[in-house]
């Protein structure tokens, strides 16, 4: 239950519309520090318009996303920080983010939320070790006192650089892909290029990671891989991770917390056992792929 | 006030030209997302067709009727132009379909810089003066004063009412409309669904092609003018009316055409003609700013 | 098998599309006669003959390639073979003739060929400011896939300022370079901000448009920029202080070396190739570094750069401003070296030119964009020399005509046949295990 004792992220109210098209309504819950936390919900339901709130790319109607670092907010706190017209807490602990207020780019440097896409997206010309440099840009910028020291070839750099290579090569390792790191990423199998896009998620140091649909188009051995994948990567940084996911083998096997949405609307909230015998979930699901369901709720793998 | 309705004749009518030439954008971007350059030189060969043409008839053949004549150039031209049009899309486009996203952009360009080139080459570089024709005025009072209304304005506005009632019948209630539409919404789908995308794309080209015919028929008509640079700077106008209505909208690009044939007309009769094309580009630039989507455009929703 | 038959019908039909296409515009001729009006040559053998060999063309080519004219589909566009071997000592050959150049010239001149004036001028020197050209395309569109519709408003601000600052406040052509550079980077911010929000063919676009209110602001501000007279008489640049002409009291005179143009010829070329190396050189360590990788990070996916936290507004300004900066730099030596400016040298035409440039050249390869340069820049001028021409067009065609519809013809096709450029293969900015050893056991120790 730590996403009630010890919240890394609330999401309060938040509403979504695109014109008169209600994607999110009123949708509160909250991902525990160090927790793996499903979303889920049928299709349409706006689970990736959440992550999309989330991440930056959508700004929400209203409602807000107060993320904190360094401990559970404190309620006061974050009133007083929504008083003002501030986006985030300078210097306090713990560190207080409102992501609604944030640009994206922001979201992923300060607030240290990564997210990896329903459709990949990776830089498919660039190598799959570039993938993993481009993702430290912060880190590396900063070293180059902003391409002035850089251009000169300054020491400072290099071994920034030089470290930079250390963290995407010790990445490489955790998902295999240390043979293909020269290669264009574009050129990687589908489940290779899913590993290097939350490799890449990773380079940047997040708090919290957010995949949409990491199993999608995966095989049953493969996604068996990612689930050990993503418990060691939590178990190795701590990163609390959310999760959309369709695959309820996959939700079932790793969620310590799984969080369900219908229409925009919260139907249910717990943990994986509560929800799986959720009535309002059966329901929800009947209908939409009853088989994955049932099998979901007698807690047997798939097939 | 009798010059304000004065000027506002006369933006419309060239108003009428840009949204034309427009359609031709609009509805090629609409089905393959990409700006074909050389539409604007494609208006500035139909203009020189429409002139060969006509002084084919009048002098060679000895057509004595001008409204006949007319006629004649406005079906021959068409046929023509389409047939530029198609064999344009056919060897500059088509080859490039699935490549990336630059390739066919350039590709128009430089389709447009052979065009300009090769009417130059051909036509020669001199400016095609045309005695004026349909050039009687109707005199209409108005307020004090009065304001005058030329055939050929009267017939460049008819034209182009009648010619958009057409599209829009052929793209609402056709199916040759219907698999444009559903090729603009998703190519593979449509595809799959048995619609021949390559036939739709040609056909829309050819369209495109027509309607530029026609505007280069009504610009030859109006200004009694021609050269082999004339393709450019309306192109870049009509482009900016396709942009301005929202681009992949017809309505849109009708509007836009008007809109921006009457800021032309207005910023030359109160401000001063040197700078008109700054007005015009200007538009482009702070329409596209702030309104990304234009007038009439669907707003576009980043998928992420 | 009925191939000879088909490939008939298809050459008929071919060259029937020919005549269709000709009959108007090339079968009559409108001229202006005495009296100014309109009246027609009818010109049918030209008609036909174009329609008869495009006929011959097409029987021709569909006896060899009996399946059709279009390429199959493009296939996977991605490529991993490492760069053929010959493409990495390229730069170094490349160098090693561009240093050389002008005693080549020299070379060919007294062999007997064209004037070393020329061969330098037009060939050397301007090749490359295009090249210094595209290199500042390049990082905008190449690097960053900002597609720049009008660069050339960066080459005018250069030009136009640097004339303008070495003719009216009397500054110095070394003082003036840098300077051009920074106001075009400036106006480079100035125009990319209005863009940023922009997406792929807008930003196309909307630059064209800014050059083009650019070219009408030269064209219409006659008491600082001269009008479509433009600016002449803008001073040569020295060395050091000493002038490189021939008369009494410049360099070439002091070292007692026999009146030549020469000299000044050759300067104005080290000078360009300098130019040109530098912006190679700099470009090749801002790949390298964070606001590079960036750049083509941003051109292979704009969305995934904003989840890792790039700030794409100021990587899109960035690249504006560094490639403007070049731009800058290459019409503050062309204002300085031809001593004239005029708004013609900064139309649209220049910026089709430029882009077309770095496309072929391939999108983001420097190499590229030296030899796209040169053969398009180089191939439209060696045109201008065949007399051949205007013995089958006639003694009056001007050549200059032909030469930008050749130019026009070959974008497409170059288009058709490679869409990826010249040289389409991309080195990477860093290795985790280099190249030598690739597929070999990786020369660093994995733990």
């Amino acid at each position: 239950m730590r996403w009630l004792s010890e919240p890394l992220l609330a999401v309060d109210h938040l509403s979504m519309r695109f014109g008169g098209l209600v994607a999110i309504n009123d949708l509160s819950f909250t991902v525990g520090r160090g927790d793996i936390t499903a979303l889920i919900g049928p299709n349409g339901a706006g689970k990736t318009t959440v992550f999309n709130c989330i991440t930056g790319f959508y700004k929400p109607t209203s409602g807000r996303l107060a993320l904190s670092h360094g401990g559970p907010a404190d309620p006061a706190a974050v009133a007083t920080l929504t008083r003002s017209d501030k986006k985030r807490t300078h210097g306090a602990t713990p560190e207080l983010f409102l992501l609604e207020r944030m640009p994206d780019h922001a979201i992923a440097s300060e607030a240290r939320v990564a997210r990896t896409f329903q459709n990949i997206r990776l830089f498919p010309g660039m190598t799959v070790l570039e993938n993993l440099i481009v993702a430290q840009h912060k880190t590396l910028m900063a070293a180059s006192d902003y391409s002035l020291g850089g251009i000169l070839g300054l020491a400072k750099y290099r071994a920034a650089e030089h470290k930079a290579l250390e963290l995407a090569r010790a990445w490489l390792e955790v998902v295999g892909l240390v043979e293909r790191a020269d290669d264009p990423a574009g050129d990687l199998p589908y489940g290779a290029q899913r590993r290097l896009e939350i490799a890449r998620a990773m380079c940047t140091n997040p708090v919290l990671l957010c995949l949409d649909e990491p199993a999608a188009g995966l095989n049953n051995r493969e996604s068996a891989e990612l689930t050990r994948l993503l418990r060691g990567i939590r178990a190795q940084t701590g990163v609390s991770i959310l999760l959309i996911e369709h695959d309820m083998s996959v939700v079932m096997d790793i969620s310590d917390h799984v969080v369900v949405i219908e229409y925009g609307v919260k139907i249910a909230d717990g943990t994986a056992d509560a929800v799986k015998n959720d009535p309002k979930v059966i329901a929800a699901y009947l209908g939409v792929d009853d088989e994955e369901v049932a099998a979901a709720a007698a807690g047997s793998v798939r097939p | 006030m009798d010059y304000f309705v004065q000027q506002l004749i006369n933006g419309l009518t060239l108003g009428s030209i840009y949204g034309l030439i427009a359609i031709g954008y609009t509805m090629v971007y609409g089905i393959i997302g990409m700006v074909n350059f050389a539409h604007g030189d494609v208006f500035m060969l139909a203009a020189f067709i429409a002139l060969i043409l006509f002084l084919m008839l009048t002098q060679l053949l000895g057509v004595g009727s001008l409204g006949l004549a007319l006629l004649v150039v406005l079906v021959l031209g068409m046929a023509l132009t389409s047939l530029w049009g198609w064999v344009i899309e056919r060897l500059a486009y088509r080859p490039l379909r699935g490549s990336f996203r630059l390739a066919p952009l350039i590709s128009a360009i430089g389709m447009s810089i052979f065009l300009s080139n090769f009417v130059q080459l051909v036509q020669g570089p001199r400016n095609k003066t045309l005695e004026p024709i349909l050039s009687n005025v109707l005199v209409i009072p108005v307020g004090d004063g009065s304001v005058t209304l030329a055939e050929k304005q009267l017939l460049i506005m008819v034209v182009t009412a009648a010619l958009l009632g057409v599209l829009w019948y052929v793209v609402r209630h056709t199916s040759l409309g219907r698999a444009q539409r559903a090729c603009e919404q998703d190519r593979k789908m449509a595809a799959l669904l048995g619609v021949d995308v390559d036939r739709t794309i040609s056909l829309t080209f050819i369209i495109g092609a027509m309607l530029a015919s026609v505007a280069g028929l009504l610009w030859m008509t109006y200004y009694g003018v021609v050269s082999f640079s004339d393709g450019f700077v309306p192109g870049v106008k009509a482009f900016t009316a396709a942009v301005l209505g929202g681009i992949g909208s017809l309505p849109g690009a009708v509007l836009g055409g008007l809109l921006i044939g009457l800021i032309e007309t207005f910023w030359s009769a109160y401000f001063t003609i040197d700078y008109k094309d700054v007005a015009a580009f200007s538009i482009l630039a702070i329409v596209l700013i702030f309104l990304p989507s234009g007038l009439l455009g669907r707003p576009d929703v980043e998928k992420v | 098998m009925g191939a000879p038959a088909d490939a008939l019908k298809r050459a008929l039909i071919v060259g029937l599309v020919t005549l269709g296409l000709a009959f108007p515009i090339v079968a009559l001729r409108t001229d202006a006669n005495f009296s100014n009006q309109l009246v027609l040559t009818q010109r049918w053998g030209l008609a036909f003959t174009l329609a008869g060999i495009a006929f011959v063309a097409a029987f021709l080519l569909a006896l060899v390639r009996p399946v059709g004219f279009e390429r199959t589909t493009p296939g996977k566009t991605v490529t991993s073979t490492p760069p053929h071997p010959f493409l990495r000592y390229l730069p170094y050959i490349g160098l090693a003739f561009l240093l050389a150049y002008p005693f080549i010239a020299l070379g060919i001149s007294s062999a007997g060929g064209t004037g070393v004036l020329k061969l330098v001028d037009t060939y050397g020197i301007q090749i490359l400011i295009y090249v210094l050209l595209g290199l500042g395309l390049n990082i905008i569109l190449g690097l960053a896939g900002l597609l720049d519709l009008g660069f050339v408003a960066f080459y005018a601000v250069g030009a136009y300022s640097s004339a303008l600052l070495t003719t009216t406040f009397g500054l110095s052509f070394w003082l003036v370079l840098p300077l051009a550079g920074i106001l075009a980077a400036f106006w480079g911010v100035m125009i990319s901000l209005p863009v940023l929000r922009l997406k792929g063919d807008y930003i196309a676009i909307v630059t064209l448009a800014f050059a083009e209110i650019v070219r009408l602001v030269l064209v219409n501000w006659v008491p600082v920029t001269g009008g479509y007279a433009g600016i002449s008489s803008i001073p040569k640049p020295t060395l050091f202080g000493f002038s490189l002409g021939s008369e009494p009291g410049s360099l070439p005179y002091m070292l007692g070396f026999p009146p030549s143009p020469i000299y000044r010829l050759a300067f104005m070329y080290y000078l360009v190739l300098a130019l040109a190396l530098a912006a190679y050189w700099v470009t090749i360590r801002l790949r390298t570094l964070p606001v590079g990788r960036a750049w083509e990070a941003m051109r292979e996916d704009e969305i995934a750069c904003r989840s890792l936290g790039i700030n794409t507004v100021t990587t899109k300004v960035t690249a504006f401003a560094a490639g403007a900066f070049f731009g800058g730099l290459a019409g503050a030596f062309f204002s300085a070296h031809y001593g004239f400016i005029s708004p013609k040298s900064f139309e649209f035409l220049e910026s089709a030119m430029i882009v077309a440039i770095v496309v072929l050249g391939g999108l983001g390869s420097m190499v590229g964009v030296a030899i796209a340069a040169t053969v398009m820049i180089g191939g439209t001028e060696l045109l201008r020399e065949l007399g051949l021409l205007k013995a089958v067009f006639g003694p009056d065609f001007d050549p200059a005509q032909y030469r930008m519809m050749l130019f026009g013809l070959a974008m497409v096709m170059l288009m058709v046949w490679r869409p990826k450029g010249l040289i389409a293969t991309r080195e990477p900015t860093v290795r985790l295990k280099p190249p030598a050893t690739r597929g070999a056991p990786a020369a660093v120790p994995a733990e």
